[in-house]
This record gives structure tokens, C-alpha cells and sequence, in this order.
């Protein structure tokens, strides 16, 4: 039911501006006074307000920088690729397999490990592949090797390995909505049609699934660049990530514009990606399931 | 999909043989305004959903508000309960402005097109929860939701969950929630609309009796012109928000003002005329297969605009086919079955009678229905018949 | 459909799964409850001396108080912030609808590192001293969206009539919200209080740059990291927090399935 236009304007203005002023001071203010400040002057102590393009110049000519925004891109990327692949069976499994009575239980069941302490389970990686951890004593003591395996902690495999356990239930969750959406009466109709089972999840399941797969991709993605405590944790330091980058000029060298420079180029990057694989996979998302 | 069914009252009414007969009101005087309207006009940002609507309800009066969806009368009930402001005009309830009466405070209550049941309340908690400012003792509270219940037809059920009711039991609860504050006015809003067919007929006679015996002047939107035809005093059929025609519903079946309205109500066949000449009590038409008729000036419609030109209008039941050698009472066509579709205890024929594509070129059908009855056989398609029709019956649409 | 059929190794499949996401977890209780400061097999004695240790940490209590303290007030701000939000975006319509939404439900996409040191900034050159206090405001920032999600849901299954038959009842606005909507949507309103609660008790990097000298149960955990001496009685603390976690998120969904059987509406499963 539609509701008077200018009388229901008001009052939802009225409503959502507590909300919204919140927002504006602690989100969108903030944001906008680090892009400023990616555009003024260090002087050790202070932040002198004059316009520079020096921090930006500073960050694109940085070889370790790119480096690790490089690294920090390939590292998300395989995560995402990891989770959303290991999480489609998965989110297919409780959509289409799972007893409508069921699908709480295995939900509840998914969603348990994200609500514990994601530091607790970050670190819970380093004891399982540390170099006395329970994979190399639980070997060694099972007589399979001499020595611990060194391999197993600090590389970049072991942070993929890491962030791919922390996001699971992120990617399993929106693929699972998606597929809830979908009619079922027109996956029989494909069969009808006379496809194959296997041709008719190629060609209606997985593109009316496509909202939900862009969804688990982003929400992998995005929070994954920025991830501070695995690399510290996992990579011990020595495979720092952007977030650590940002952390490192902000407090320790207390570089303020030039932290902030890096913290717009990083996110100027993860945004255009985001809106590049938006952009590919826009007929999937135009359809209405 | 409308089944007629020729009834003392209203033909096309397939339940008008379940629902008792119109009440003869007792007392014939013209009874006091209830809710008035004047010069109504409401607008959605640029879109005009009321333009300009007059009415007068009168007191104890079941009226309907019929029209297709979007035409404005679910606008129009909800500007009379209060839940939306008007742009301009004047709404008046028992002689009172409502200008500046809030929904919570005016006489009127209204029947949810959802129900609009309270889930988390039990029955007797959603019947009495209009009470809650009563200054009535707790057990007299209770009493009254009891009638009220009883009322209803739901007596006994005040402990059961709400969320646990059936479609036509939420409807009841509505019911008794709405009538236990004796409003001046029910407002009901598409109230059968999520019932199917079976209930939806028994329930129209329950609101009839209901209403007869609360006596409160009630007001149903509809899109359902059986169900406006069956229950209503008085009709207000809608379009694009404005009224079409305000009548009862013998009038409005028999002489719709307009093509649109004969269209929205019933079924009617339409067939091309030319107005030869008129006087002041009828109009003399020749058309294509029926020949030159008088037709008398109550069964004139007013002007159409946009209409392609004079048409003759009649009502499926106001002709008849003749069985071989039968003699006719009015006048006759002759024409070929065309189709013949079977409903149980009627028959639909269409028929193409002779000399209709005199003006255009183009043969026209008319539809026919019939009761049937035993024994009798239902001719076939291709069969040449007799069409006996009356010269009273037709409409002239200008 | 030959469900049993098709689903049979997809079923295998999903078992391992929860198996892979919950190995790590079932490892806590292990080498909580066992007597050897290096956390590797062979396991040795049962001891519960880890528990007691932690119970007697004072530096781990100021942590946990803080950071019950923060949660708890992150939480209800969120919650009440969120319930304006949500009622807003599902009831009316308004101009800028779309941005508005969007910068309310932001940093549920937004890495928590750009939230934090964009609030750094903004705190140390407004003159605001660091301590638990700027936490609430970050943590409120982070969880809003959160509520907001789950408290839409919960508004948005209420039919709008139910408040307008309130109203036409008798009921003044506010009155029909609070006999009407608000139990409706109790449920919503407990399952956000209990997310936003649990989101911020696991927070560590808004704390870590936010709070100051102030520890959090994260970022103590986080310094003790470095300290080997110290894993076991993390391993004790994690499985505590972990319980603590299934209770809650027990709670929520008890919350969410009284929701369901109160309006009666068929259970779809899941409150995300």
C-alpha cells in the first residue's frame, strides 16, 4: 500500500537521520579527512594543510609497495577462488539436498565457527602448522618424519589456507540464498526441455545462482586485502600485507598522509576491481529470480 | 470467469440463489447522510488517483465501491477511514468535517484486505484489542468479546492462537474486532478477496445478514462485480477515479450508463446502430439484423466520449433461442451457432445472426445464454436457429 | 527426483567440510585440558591448571571487563541505531534513499583497517583521548549494519495493515508501534542485540588502533601471542570463548525460531 508521498518523506528522513548522522561523523567524515589528508604534507610532528601530490608519487614509486599490493591482490584472489569453489557444493548441498526441516540445524551448523573469536582461530592455524605443531608432532610421532616440515608456516600458502577456513561461512551463506531463489519448477522445466541434469545446472541453476556467487565473491574479497591479523600471525611478519603497510606508517613511523595515500590507493584498487568483476557479470545480475 | 444464473434479482449473480432476497427496508423514507464526499481530488506526486468524486452514503446503507484495480476505490475508502490526507474537497461522517480527524479517532473501522489479525494475540485478544481504553470492568470487557465472537459465528474460539486460523476464521475476527467498537461505519476493504470460491459465497451472505442485523451503514471496496451485485444497496462503480455510475444494482445491470460500465458488469453484445430520429421518451435506431427500434429514453446512455459510434446493447439472457416450431414472444433474427460452450446448468451460445455485417462488413456474434433444462438437447455448433429478442431490453450507447 | 541418489556424495562432501571448519576448534578443549606448555602430540596428563590460570590472570579480567563492557554498549547502541534504520528503509520512502542506505550499510564491505585509521585520524585531531569509550564508537559503526540487516528482515515480514489496524483501533501512533510492532519484531531486535554483541566481543583491529592503553580481550590475546609460555592458557581462553559463542548463538536462534512460531510463518531457516 502506498502511503502519502510527502508525509511518509518527512517521516522517513526524520527516522533514518539518527542512523544517518551517525554515519557522517564516524564513517563518512573520517573517510573524507584521510583523503585529505593523502594530499597534504608530513613535517615529523604535524600534518602541514598544504595540497601535494608527493605521497601518491611516494607510494606508486615504491617498489614494496607494489610488491605487497601486488601480493596482498594475489593472496585475496586465492582465497576467493578457494572459498567460493569449496563453499558452491556446499551451499548446493543445503538447497537442494537438505529436508526443508533440516536446513536450520546445517545452517546453524555452518554459521557456529564464524561467531568464535576469528583471533582465536587465526592463531589456532599457526599451532595446527608451526614447526611444533600438532601437524609436524603429530607426524613425528607417528613415525612419518624425522624432522619437522618447515614448509608449512609462514608463506603465503599457509595465509590462503587461513583466510580460506575464516571466510567460509561468508561465501557459503549468499550462494545458499541465491539457490533458495530459484523456482525449482524451472530446473524441471530445463530437464523437460529435454537437457541433460548436468546441462541444466550449466544452463539455468549456475547463471540464476550468479547473484549469490558475486556476492560470496566480494564479500571474500574485499575484507581479505585489508586483513591484518593473518599475515601478522600466520606470515610472522616477514609476508606483510597492505593492512600491515597501513599500520606500520600510521602508528609506528606515524606518517599520517602518507599512510592515508596508501590506504586511498589500496582501496581505489580493491574498488575498481570490485566494480570491474560487477561490470562482468552484469547479465547475471539483471536477472530477477 | 462469471457463471449466470438467472435469479428474481440480478441474473448474472451466480450466488444471488444462496443469498436471501433484498430486505425490503422498513422504513422507505430517505434516510440521513452518513458519509459525504465533495469534491474529492487526491494526488500521488503527479499521479491524479481521485479526481473530483461527490457521494453521499446514506445512513444503514450497504453501498459498494466497484472498479477495476487502480481505478481509485481502495484511495477513496481509505481517504473516508482516515489513512490518507485528501488535496482538496471535503470529507464528512455524521454531518462532522473530518478535516483534521485522525484514523484512531474517527467513527469508522475497517475490515483489512490481509486482516490485518495481531499474530502474536490470542482471538479474544485481537477481538478486544480496541477495548483497552474502555473504562468497562475487565469481566465486562470480556462479555462484550464474547457477543461479539458469538456474533461471528465464532463463540468458544477467544483462547486459540490467531496465527492458527483459517482464511474465513480471520475474516470473522476482523469482523468482531471491527464491529465490537460500534463504529457509525465498516470499512471494508476487499474483505472476500483471499477466500476461495465456496466460503467467499457463504460469507457474502453472512455480511448481508450481519449487516442487517448491526445495522451500521458499511462500505465494501471490491473488484468482484458479482459480489458488489449480490450484497449491495447501492453501487459506485469506478474508473481512473472518477465514478461512472452510482446505482442500485438492478439499475446498473439493466441500463449501465456508459459502454465501460455495461462492459465491466456483466457481459453484454454490443452491435453497430444509426439513430434515425428522437423524440422526448425514445429514440428510434436501425441496426444491422435487428431492423428499426424504438428505444425508450431511460435505456438511452449518456455521451461516451471516444466511443467509435452508436451501438445497440443487450444482455445474454434477453434473448432466446427458438426450438423448431416454438413461437416467439418478441421479435426474431435468425443466425448459424457459432460456438457453444456448457456450464452444468447453462449454456452459452454464440451466434452469428444474419444481416449484422450490413454496416461493416464484418459478421458479428452475440452470446445467448440459456438455462438448461432436462431433456432438452443443447444444439451444435453449425446449427441454424431462431434468435427471439425484445425491443425493452436493448440499450442504446451513443 | 532421486534425491538420496544425487545427494549421497554431495552429503560426503559437506560432512567434510564441517569437519575442515571445525578441526581447528575441536583442538582448543585438547590442549586446554592438557599438561604440557608446548601445544604438540603426543598429549600428555589431564589438568585443568590452564583454567585456573586464566581465571587468576587480573590482566586478562580487565581485559574481559572491558571488552564485555564495550560489547554490551556497541551492542545496544547499535541495535537502537539499527531499529531507525531498518524501520525507515522498510516502511517509507524518502530522497537519496539508495546513497543513505548505502553509507549506513558500508562497512560491511569496507575493510576494518580503513575504519580504523580513518577514526584514528578523526579522533587524535578532534583532541579525543583513546580509550574504551572510542572503541563503543567504532564498534557501533561496524555492528550497525549488521542489525540493520537482521532487524530489516524482521520489519519487513510485518504486514503494514497490522499497524494501521492498531491505529483504526483506537491506538495513537507511538502506542500502535509499542502494542503492535515491537513485540512482532522482539525477536529481531534480540537476535541484532546478541550479533552486535558477539561482532564486537571478537573485534580486535578497531581495538587494536582505538583503544588506547586499554586492553581488549582481543588484543590481549593478540600480546600474548607472542609469548609461548602463555598458549596454553589461551587455548583455555578460546575454548571458553568458544562455548560462550555456541551459547549465544543458541540463544539467537531461539530467539529467531519464537519469532517464526509466534507470526506463523513457515520456518525458511537461518537468521543471516
Amino acid at each position: 500500500m502506498a502511503t502519502a508521498q510527502g508525509a511518509g518523506a518527512g517521516q522517513g528522513l526524520r527516522l533514518i537521520a539518527p542512523p544517518l548522522l551517525y554515519a557522517i561523523l564516524m564513517l563518512a567524515i573520517p573517510l573524507l579527512t584521510i583523503l585529505a589528508y593523502s594530499f597534504f604534507r608530513d613535517d615529523y610532528l604535524t600534518v602541514v594543510r598544504e595540497f601535494t601530490l608527493d605521497n601518491y608519487r611516494a607510494v606508486w614509486a615504491d617498489p614494496i609497495f607494489r610488491a605487497i599490493l601486488l601480493r596482498s591482490l594475489a593472496v585475496a584472489g586465492l582465497v576467493t577462488l578457494t572459498t567460493v569453489l569449496l563453499a558452491f557444493p556446499v551451499a548446493y548441498f543445503l538447497s537442494f539436498v537438505v529436508p526443508p526441516q533440516r536446513k536450520a540445524l546445517w545452517l546453524l551448523l555452518i554459521t557456529i565457527p564464524f561467531w568464535t573469536s576469528y583471533l582465536i582461530r587465526v592463531f589456532l592455524w599457526k599451532v595446527i602448522l608451526g614447526y611444533n605443531g600438532v601437524v609436524n608432532s603429530g607426524l613425528k610421532s607417528l613415525g612419518v618424519i624425522d624432522q619437522p616440515l618447515q614448509f608449512l608456516l609462514y608463506n603465503t600458502g599457509s595465509i590462503v589456507m587461513t583466510l580460506s577456513h575464516a571466510y567460509a561461512p561468508f561465501a557459503i551463506l549468499p550462494i545458499y540464498v541465491a539457490l533458495e531463489k530459484i523456482d525449482r519448477s524451472l530446473l524441471e522445466a530445463g530437464r523437460d526441455l529435454g537437457e541433460s541434469r548436468a546441462m541444466t545446472f550449466w544452463r539455468v541453476t549456475l547463471p540464476l545462482a550468479m547473484p549469490g556467487v558475486v556476492a560470496a565473491v566480494l564479500i571474500v574479497f574485499i575484507p581479505t586485502i585489508g586483513d591484518y591479523v593473518t599475515p601478522t600471525v600466520i606470515g610472522g611478519g616477514k609476508i606483510p600485507m597492505v593492512a600491515n603497510m597501513i599500520q606500520a606508517q600510521m602508528l609506528d613511523i606515524d606518517n599520517k598522509p602518507l599512510g592515508s595515500a596508501i590506504a586511498i590507493s589500496s582501496m581505489a584498487v580493491v574498488t575498481a576491481l570490485s566494480l570491474l568483476f560487477l561490470l562482468l557479470n552484469r547479465r547475471f545480475l539483471r536477472v530477477r529470480a | 470467469m462469471t457463471i449466470p444464473q438467472p435469479s428474481a434479482r440480478v441474473a448474472p449473480a451466480s450466488a444471488a440463489g444462496a443469498a436471501p432476497a433484498r430486505r425490503p427496508r422498513p422504513d422507505q423514507a430517505p434516510r440521513r447522510p452518513m458519509i459525504e464526499c465533495r469534491g474529492l481530488h487526491k494526488y500521488y506526486g503527479d499521479y491524479h488517483a481521485l479526481r473530483g468524486i461527490d457521494l453521499t452514503i446514506r445512513e444503514g446503507e450497504f453501498f459498494s465501491l466497484l472498479g477495476p484495480s487502480g481505478c481509485g476505490k481502495t484511495t477513496l475508502l481509505r481517504t473516508i477511514a482516515g489513512f490518507e490526507d485528501i488535496s482538496s474537497g471535503v470529507v464528512m461522517i455524521d454531518g462532522r468535517d473530518m478535516r483534521n480527524v485522525p484514523a484512531n479517532v474517527r467513527p469508522t473501522n475497517m475490515v483489512f484486505q490481509s486482516y490485518a489479525i495481531f499474530p502474536h494475540l490470542t482471538v479474544a485478544e485481537n477481538v478486544g484489542f480496541g477495548l483497552r481504553r474502555d473504562p468497562r470492568s475487565r469481566v465486562e470487557k470480556a462479555a462484550a468479546v464474547e457477543e461479539a465472537l458469538g456474533m461471528v459465528g465464532l463463540t468458544g474460539f477467544g483462547g486459540r492462537a490467531a496465527h492458527a486460523l483459517s482464511g474465513g476464521q480471520r475474516q470473522r475476527v476482523a469482523l468482531a474486532r471491527a464491529l465490537i467498537l460500534k463504529p457509525k461505519v465498516l470499512l471494508l476493504d476487499e474483505p472476500l478477496s483471499a477466500l476461495d470460491r465456496k466460503m467467499r459465497e457463504q460469507m457474502q451472505v453472512e455480511l448481508i445478514k450481519l449487516q442487517r442485523q448491526v445495522g451500521i451503514t458499511f462500505v465494501l471496496v471490491t473488484h468482484d462485480q458479482e459480489e458488489a451485485l449480490v450484497m449491495s444497496d447501492r453501487i459506485a462503480v469506478m474508473f481512473e477515479g472518477e465514478i461512472a455510475q452510482l446505482d442500485g444494482p438492478e439499475a446498473l445491470y439493466a441500463r449501465p450508463a456508459s459502454r465501460k460500465v455495461a462492459d465491466f458488469i456483466g457481459v453484454m453484445n454490443f452491435l453497430p446502430a444509426r439513430i434515425m430520429s428522437e423524440t422526448h421518451d425514445h429514440v428510434t435506431v436501425a441496426a444491422p439484423g435487428l431492423g428499426t427500434v424504438d428505444i425508450p429514453a431511460a435505456n438511452v446512455s449518456r455521451v461516451d466520449a471516444g466511443d467509435a459510434g452508436p451501438s445497440i446493447g443487450f444482455r445474454p439472457e434477453a434473448a432466446t433461442l427458438l426450438g423448431a416450431g416454438a413461437t416467439a414472444a418478441g421479435r426474431v433474427t435468425e443466425g448459424v451457432i457459432d460456438e457453444v460452450v456448457y456450464y452444468g446448468d447453462m449454456t452459452y451460445y454464440d451466434v452469428i445472426m444474419d444481416g449484422t455485417d450490413a454496416y461493416d462488413g464484418i459478421p458479428h456474434e452475440v452470446r445467448i445464454s440459456m438455462r438448461n433444462v432436462f431433456g432438452r438437447e443443447v444444439p451444435d455448433v453449425g446449427t441454424r436457429t431462431r434468435v427471439s429478442w425484445s425491443p425493452g431490453s436493448l440499450v442504446l450507447f451513443r | 527426483m532421486s534425491v538420496a541418489g544425487r545427494g549421497s556424495g554431495l552429503r560426503v562432501y559437506a560432512v567434510a567440510y564441517l569437519v575442515f571448519l571445525y578441526a581447528p576448534i575441536a583442538l582448543l578443549p585438547i590442549f586446554a585440558l592438557n599438561d604440557a606448555t608446548v601445544i604438540a602430540f603426543p598429549l600428555k596428563d589431564f589438568t585443568t591448571r590452564w583454567f585456573v590460570q586464566m581465571v587468576e590472570n587480573a590482566a586478562l579480567r580487565t581485559a574481559l571487563l572491558n571488552s564485555l563492557t564495550i560489547a554490551l554498549s556497541a551492542a545496544v547502541l547499535a541495535t537502537s541505531l539499527g531499529i531507525f534504520a531498518a524501520r525507515a528503509s522498510t516502511r517509507y520512502s524518502f530522497p537519496a534513499k539508495g546513497p543513505i542506505m548505502g553509507l549506513i550499510m558500508l562497512p560491511l564491505v569496507l575493510p576494518e583497517i580503513i575504519v580504523a585509521v580513518s577514526l584514528l585520524v578523526v579522533l587524535l585531531a578532534a583532541g579525543v583521548n583513546l580509550s574504551i569509550f572510542t572503541v563503543i564508537l567504532g564498534h557501533t559503526l561496524i555492528c550497525m549494519p549488521f542489525a540493520v540487516a537482521i532487524l530489516s528482515t524482521a520489519f519487513a515480514s510485518l504486514d503494514t495493515s497490522l499497524e494501521e489496524a492498531a491505529y483504526d483501533l483506537g491506538e495513537t501512533r507511538w502506542s500502535a508501534f509499542r502494542l503492535v510492532i515491537l513485540p512482532l519484531v522482539m525477536p529481531g531486535i534480540m537476535s541484532a542485540l546478541l550479533m552486535s554483541f558477539t561482532v564486537s566481543l571478537d573485534e580486535f583491529i578497531i581495538a587494536f588502533f582505538l583503544a588506547g592503553n586499554e586492553p581488549t580481550l582481543p588484543t590481549y590475546i593478540f600480546s600474548q601471542l607472542r609469548f609461548p609460555k602463555s598458549i596454553p592458557m589461551i587455548m583455555a581462553l578460546g575454548t571458553m570463548l568458544v562455548a560462550l559463542s555456541v551459547v549465544l548463538l543458541m540463544l539467537a536462534e531461539y530467539f529467531r525460531r519464537r519469532g517464526v512460531a509466534r507470526t506463523g510463518r513457515t520456518d525458511s531457516g537461518g537468521f543471516l
